[in-house]
């Protein structure tokens, strides 16, 4: 049974001014904006840029040398000489930007304090003021057990959970998914860029771009039959995530390869990487191969073996959905 | 009062709604619900209707939380719910399908004990049960969360949350006992939502109302897991059961369910001998045609009786379904018609005010033997549970 799609005149508009929205960004920063230049069908590019010294001596990220390997990703990812080049090409002053992390995992397998820090530095220097960055996810105080520090009002980087400001009070409809959506999300931010973690996940297979979406809505729990498919595609298909998301920034530094969502220690890997890309899609495929080679690895069963593959993965790039592409011929990786 | 508001497509509750400031015709229906509300100062906001404060407080999670009863461990911190037939997994830090039960750390628990998100004084003929206490009123009350997902449910704002989504008031079944009582209800009535998903707060509230002399219905859409519908509606005096179709594959498309399961719920309850009636909302072009009419009247018949009440209802547009028509009443006169014809004694309308098929009629001699109007029931004239006219045996509960 398709959902309604005709909720009222009230969303009849919002639907029409976002679907203008869509069509306007796809000049310049759409989708597959990164591909190789002049080949007949742009390949997707995905990063994946790796330090095994990110961590120095010690346990903790370093500062610095995450700031210096999401420089290398962003270079590498709009071939740009300068760091800042590269995050001007992707943002504007003016505009403001959510990053959307995960921190259900708690401190053992959130997205990295250093990393996001360098990301709001980053967006800073290339002209985004301060308060007009919002770290968000869905909860305040899952954010403030994974290490974050919530911030409201003034010109300070925003930081804070949904249940701060609740969620639209319309639902928002697409094939399987009905739901309402995070006011931060429809309200604080024009520019979505997604900060995942890479991570096992006992239902979904896999848990990293595409699936961090859960967590812009009232009803994720609705949404884990069948291995998330076809809700994982159909949830990034609404207007509302489409048009705003630019880029992809999974935090590869620790990974979880098995016993997903929740952290195991024993399955936790110091992978020390990040995976950038502006095609969702290309880059969660990137992703559960890695997954797949560090369980192999490991010993253990591939997730198809274990009756678990990440399905929605295709689902995202048919012809239906069209958020990127999982074929490994128009996948570009580009390690760094 | 409001049309919409008396559907008795899913009850529709007098809840304070969500965190945010409701819009203006959220705002009018509760405005007009609060006119069938009483003055519960105990629940002040619900019953009252009025718009919760945007940054309503955190609620104290730890006086919702209890271990869970129907579930059992696995390895790797994750456990299986038994509670629905749904059978979730459950890794930790997770919920289930419901979204009110949590793993934590491979102990599962509900987060909606004594968590009420809504609280009524509602007749008895809303929920519906017509063979139940005609003419009384039930104190009704939900927490948020459902194990399903209708397209249609009127109550999705409740329904289809987490309970931190939604604001709520401690409510311990003892309180609830005292409330119910207060206000002369004879009953208390689990609703709104998906009882099945709070069934440890109801089992406690249905065991306290007992001490205090009162007694306990739920309306549910019968998606249980046998053992945990057993021990939880065990517990329960009388049974309204939705069942929404007698196809699989609406359940499939539709409600995100499975028909047999309900089916199975039926027959059980039925063996435990629990007095239960049938709601089936007749969805135009989904569940309203005759042969599905057909085999569910026979399928009654057959396994459940010929005196089974079973009410067709009208839909309304909602939640998902905005898309569809309301149910043009020949469909209900049809599906009423063939239902008769198949043998059930008890066969009504619902959702169509002053419809004569909401009124109960004595299946040998056809004399009026219950009038409704509306929600309430006007005159009453089974004695000694039967026909006061030719002493045919009507059956149901009719005096308390």
């Amino acid at each position: 049974m398709e959902p309604a799609q005709n909720a009222g005149r009230r969303s009849f508009l919002k639907k029409c001014l976002t679907g203008a929205a869509l069509l306007g960004a796809g000049g310049g920063g759409g989708l597959l904006a990164t591909g190789e230049p002049g080949a007949p069908f742009a390949k997707s590019r995905v990063v994946v840029a790796r330090d095994p010294m990110l961590r120095g001596t010690g346990a903790t990220v370093d500062l610095r040398r995450i700031e210096a390997l999401l420089d290398r990703a962003l270079q590498a990812l709009f071939d740009r000489d300068h760091p800042i080049e590269a995050w001007k090409k992707l943002v504007h002053p003016g505009e403001m930007v959510g990053l959307k992390v995960n921190t259900l995992g708690g401190r053992g397998v959130a997205s990295n304090l250093q990393l996001v820090e360098a990301i709001c530095d980053r967006l800073q220097k290339a002209g985004i003021k301060a308060g007009d960055i919002v770290v968000w996810d869905r909860d305040s105080e899952e954010m403030e057990h994974a290490g974050f520090h919530l911030s409201m009002g003034g010109n300070r980087v925003q930081c804070y959970g949904t249940d701060h400001v609740d969620y639209e009070e319309d639902l928002a409809a697409y094939g399987s998914v009905g739901s309402r959506l995070s006011k931060i999300l429809t309200q604080r931010c024009n520019v979505l860029i997604n900060v995942p973690v890479l991570k096992d996940h006992d239902g979904a297979g896999v848990t990293i771009g595409l699936k961090n979406m859960y967590g812009v809505i009232h009803n994720p729990n609705k949404y884990h039959p069948n291995g998330c498919d076809p809700y994982i595609a159909d949830l990034n298909m609404l207007p509302e995530i489409r048009t705003r998301m630019r880029l992809t920034i999974c935090d590869a530094t620790t990974v979880l390869y098995e016993g997903g969502p929740g952290f195991k220690p024993e399955h936790s890997w110091k992978c020390n990487a990040l995976l950038v890309a502006q095609d969702p899609v290309a880059l969660d495929h990137t992703g559960w191969q890695m997954i797949e080679r560090k369980r192999a690895e490991m010993g253990l069963k591939t997730l198809k073996a274990e009756d678990r593959a990440p399905n929605y993965i295709a689902t995202a790039a048919d012809a239906q959905h069209r958020l990127g592409t999982n074929d490994p011929r128009r996948i570009s990786m580009v390690e760094v | 009062m409001s049309f919409e508001l008396d559907t008795q497509q899913g009850e529709s509750s007098v809840l304070r709604g969500n965190r945010s400031p409701f819009d203006r015709r959220s705002f009018l229906r509760c405005a007009l619900a609060s006119g069938a509300a009483l003055g519960l100062t105990e629940f002040s906001a619900p019953a009252a209707g009025m718009p919760a404060a945007a940054d309503a407080q955190k609620q104290d999670e730890a006086q919702f939380t209890v271990e869970a009863k129907f579930y059992h461990k696995l390895a790797n911190r994750k456990i299986k719910c038994d509670l629905c037939p749904r059978g979730c997994t459950v890794g930790d830090k997770e919920r289930g399908y419901c979204g009110v039960r949590e793993n934590r750390g491979g102990t599962y628990y509900s987060l909606v004990h004594s968590r009420v998100c809504a609280a009524h004084v509602d007749p008895i003929e809303k929920k519906p049960l017509f063979h139940y206490l005609p003419g009384t009123v039930a104190f009704s009350l939900a927490t948020a969360g459902c194990n399903v997902n209708c397209k249609f449910c009127q109550n999705w704002n409740i329904s289809q949350s987490r309970p931190e989504q939604v604001p709520a008031e401690y409510a311990p079944p003892r309180r609830i006992a005292d409330l119910a009582r207060q206000y002369n209800c004879p009953t208390i009535a689990y609703t709104y939502s998906e009882p099945v998903v709070f069934a440890e707060f109801l089992m406690d509230v249905a065991d306290a109302g007992h001490e205090a002399g009162i007694r306990s219905i739920v309306v549910s859409n019968g998606y249980m897991q046998e053992e945990a519908l057993k021990a939880a509606y065990g517990k329960m005096d009388a049974v309204k059961i939705d069942l929404k179709s007698f196809s699989e594959s609406y359940y499939r498309d539709v409600v995100t369910g499975q028909l047999k399961p309900v089916l199975e719920s039926l027959v059980t309850l039925k063996n435990m001998g629990k007095w239960t009636e049938i709601v089936y909302l007749v969805v135009p072009g989904l569940n309203d045609g005759d042969a599905e009419f057909r085999v569910l009247a026979t399928w009654i018949k057959t396994n459940l009786g010929e005196d089974v009440p079973l009410h067709f209802t009208q839909f309304h547009p909602e939640y998902l379904l905005k898309n569809l028509p309301i149910t043009p009443v020949p469909t209900l006169e049809r599906a009423k018609a063939i239902a008769d014809a198949e043998g059930l004694h008890y066969v009504y309308i619902g959702n169509v005010p002053g419809h004569p098929a909401q009124n109960t009629y004595c299946p040998k001699c056809r004399r009026l033997l219950v009038e409704r109007v509306g929600f309430t029931a006007g005159q009453m004239l089974i004695r000694k549970n039967s026909c006061p006219f030719c002493s045919h045996p009507i059956p149901g509960v009719w005096h308390v």
